[in-house]
């Protein structure tokens, strides 16, 4: 045993070193050469000032905004320092209670949507910082976005179907819609509408 | 299950045939020396490390021996482990300044990375430095995923050679696996990450200002690509963050999620083609194969359904839970039980994810088990508690469903009355016993530990979720834990001085208590003579074996763990899903 105590203590500290700092480090060499967006968190820089990012999803609250999946992380919702899910078993008692309390709230923000409501909008997601909906899910708030925002049904369903993004290589996970892009192009749209009713 | 669930199970399947199949032969060729890919370009270096280390690359080891060299290695990781993290404050790549960790869990910690288990009582963003997440944690999730290939490999010599009183040299066998297999897939991979979304990273975390300004976010920043390539390649499980691979830095898109899923796969199936190889007939190999992929899929094909049928207690809710691929017409959903699961990857790539994750010892997750419907979630805990032999672990697969034929061969011999024989060794009772002592040490573990910590008041403290579902979290603890998986229902609050003692205790058992049996059968069998094949010998390549095989291991799983699966999601399905309202 103890002429292994030398191989131990030398490959320990050799590989610690291979694995441990000249891996990463090369990786992040290389990443930040070819892939420098990603590697920093696919950024949104928006006047100089940086917005989120395109992967993590933000709270929206507001009614004139789309909303997107609840999150259950620690203290605050989409706290992306802290990110899990809510672990509520199905049979928790807690876990109806949630729910009904999402649904409440969506159709207090439009009485007039009786249609049911997609699982995706009401269920917490797994990092609490989902940054998609479903298309359905969308769609579902596209009234209540039409009439807060006095656009045309039609044109917010446009919005959607133009943000809506199709399986990964036309089969790989589900067809999605960035909750924060949305918002941001409509945001666009709607300023660019206040202003040209202003020119005429 | 949907026509998407059907495409995905198919080409999941594929692709990871046409991948293992090349890769398994190349670690044959790694393994026994001879010439190989990199060969050329790593010699220097292999030579420099053996001449450094103080290691004769031509002198092998017994098997005694060979474990001893094992549990040196691993106990001096745990060590530096358990260090880095009790010191982390005062050593450098620390920008968030986090403090040290607390002992239990540092402990904790420490034994889950080198034992390949990678159960994470802490959250990655909140508590690790870099430092620690690189030199620490990204290091054993090499060096445990090397220790478990190469005790494989071991075992494969014992099956190949005969009369030899040695088994191959252990700081060899660790230095080829780590430079010639675990670091080139790594690389490749984490870029491949990077590329898909993946960040990768020494800054400090960003403050950004959101769209809706009242609530500025904090995003968690670090070297993730690195961690997450090795993390899946080996096995290993552990996230960066807290949320693992449902995280969108870790996981951001369909097709980073289903490579991970299959690099989860890639060396377990690989090396049942490396066994085929090195014992000198493939079709060895491809009959452990058919038997892991017959279980695996039939299993995930059980997930896939239940969680697709949501959940009924909420369909008094004015909610919509059925699936609708259509975009046009009011848009597409995934519908199902969507608690706890992501929109990108739906019910299909979430509950194939969950699937894989539990069939090899990975414990990596991209939605959380603990709010799966009471099937979807027995199939993953059932998957741990057989022992992690569907595919398994890198290298502890192998050598876990080796140990199963062995058994077998030995229930058939003793069906008609002749000594087993397995790959031209005859199995008599020494062999017996160490395997009988592999496979009996993680149920022990496993309800012994659960039936300690649900009768304690520290261990019902942590349980989350009422009723049965609280029983299933403590059960499904210890069954991660022993078997070395790393996945949670992780509404236990286990980061407490309690679970994390008992959780170390059965993770360091569940791993050294299977490998030293298990290289006493490899010394045992390589000093066997080999024995010529007779009309009498049952052969262990055709379909008649692959069932037998398959039998044995659900066999001794439902006798160790149906009392206990009765008391947790058997009960709570039945809760769930009353008579009337049956699914059909």
């Amino acid at each position: 045993m103890k002429n292994q105590i030398r191989p131990a203590l030398t490959l320990f500290t050799m590989l610690t070193v291979l694995t441990g700092l000249a891996y990463p480090l090369l990786v992040t060499g290389i990443s930040q050469v070819a892939f420098p967006h990603q590697a920093n968190g696919s950024l949104i820089v928006r006047d100089s000032k940086t917005l989120g990012s395109e992967l993590i999803g933000q709270n929206f609250s507001a009614p004139k905004y789309f909303w997107g999946r609840p999150s259950a992380t620690a203290t605050s919702p989409y706290n992306a320092a802290a990110s899990g899910g809510s672990n509520l078993g199905p049979l928790n008692p807690a876990q109806k209670e949630a729910v009904e309390g999402r649904v409440k709230a969506l159709r207090e923000a439009d009485p007039s949507n009786t249609a049911p409501i997609p699982i995706d909008l009401v269920t917490a997601s797994a990092s609490g910082l989902d940054p998609h909906i479903s298309p359905a899910a969308a769609q579902w708030q596209a009234s209540r976005i039409a009439r807060v925002r006095g656009l045309n049904e039609a044109e917010v369903s446009t919005l959607i179907e133009q943000h809506t993004e199709k399986r990964q290589l036309g089969l790989l996970g589900e067809p999605r819609v960035n909750v924060l892009a949305l918002n941001m192009a409509l945001d666009q749209v709607t300023h660019i509408g206040a202003y040209s009713a202003v020119q005429r | 299950m949907t026509q998407h669930a059907w495409l995905m199970l198919g080409l999941y399947m594929l692709v990871l045939l046409v991948l293992a199949k090349p890769l398994g032969g190349y670690i044959a060729d790694v393994m026994e020396g001879r010439k190989h890919l990199l060969s050329r370009v790593g010699a220097p270096f292999e030579s420099l490390i053996y001449r450094l280390a103080g290691v004769d690359r031509d002198k092998e080891m017994g098997w005694l021996h060979y474990a001893i060299s094992i549990l040196l290695f691993s106990l001096v990781g745990v060590l530096f482990v358990y260090l880095l993290q009790r010191l982390q404050p005062w050593l450098p790549l620390n920008p968030q300044q986090m403090a040290a960790v607390s002992a239990d869990s540092s402990f904790n910690t420490a034994v889950s990375f080198v034992t390949n288990t990678n159960w994470q009582g802490y959250g990655g963003e909140t508590s690790m430095s870099y430092l620690t997440q690189m030199l620490g944690l990204t290091v054993q999730n090499f060096l445990s995923a090397a220790t478990g290939i190469v005790v494989a490999i071991a075992l494969i010599r014992g099956f190949a050679r005969h009369s030899s009183a040695t088994i191959g040299n252990f700081w060899v066998d660790l230095t080829r696996v780590t430079l010639y297999i675990l670091l080139p897939l790594s690389i490749v991979f984490a870029l491949v990450l990077v590329s898909q979304g993946v960040i990768q990273n020494v800054a400090a975390y960003v403050e950004v200002q959101s769209l809706q300004a009242a609530q500025p976010q904090t995003l968690a920043m670090g070297p993730v690509a690195s961690q997450e390539a090795i993390k899946m390649i080996g096995t290993n499980g552990g996230g960066f963050f807290n949320a693992n691979s449902a995280h969108p830095f870790e996981n951001p898109t369909p097709l980073s999620n289903v490579l991970q899923m299959l690099s989860i796969f890639l060396i377990p199936a690989a090396l049942t083609f490396t066994f085929g190889r090195m014992v000198g007939s493939s079709r060895q190999g491809w009959a452990l194969l058919a038997a892991m992929s017959v279980l695996f899929v039939s299993l995930s094909m059980v997930t896939i359904s239940a969680e697709q049928q949501g959940n009924p207690r909420l369909a008094d809710t004015g909610v919509d839970q059925s699936v609708s691929p259509s975009i046009r017409a009011g848009g597409g959903q995934p519908g199902g039980n969507m608690e706890g699961k992501e929109a990108r990857f739906g019910i299909v790539d979430s509950a194939l994810f969950a699937t894989i994750t539990t069939a090899a010892s990975c414990g990596a997750v991209n939605s959380m088990h603990d709010s799966y419907t009471p099937l979807g979630g027995m199939v993953p805990l059932m998957l741990i508690q057989l022992g992690e032999v569907v595919f398994g672990g890198v290298g502890s697969g192998l050598y876990g469903m080796l140990i199963f034929a062995v058994l077998a061969v030995f229930i058939a011999g003793l069906m008609i009355g002749r000594t087993p024989e397995y790959q031209g060794k005859k199995i008599e009772a020494f062999e017996m016993k160490m395997v009988s002592i592999a496979i009996l040490v993680t149920p022990l573990l496993v309800l012994l530990g659960t039936a300690v910590a649900v009768l304690l008041t520290d261990g019902r403290a942590g349980i989350f979720n009422p009723g049965a579902h609280g029983f299933s979290e403590v059960l499904y603890a210890l069954s991660s834990a022993a078997n070395n998986n790393g996945s949670a229902f992780a509404g236990l609050s286990a980061n407490t001085p309690f679970y994390n003692l008992l959780l170390a205790v059965a993770m360091w058992f569940g791993r050294f208590g299977v490998i030293v049996p298990v290289l006493a059968l490899a010394g045992a069998l390589a000093a066997k003579k080999r024995i010529a094949e007779t009309s009498g010998t049952l052969p262990t390549h055709g379909p008649l074996f692959v069932a037998l095989l398959i039998g044995t291991v659900l066999l001794v799983g439902l006798l160790n763990y149906l009392p206990a699966l009765a008391l947790g999601p058997m009960v709570e399905h039945l809760m769930l899903w009353p008579a009337q309202q049956a699914p059909h």
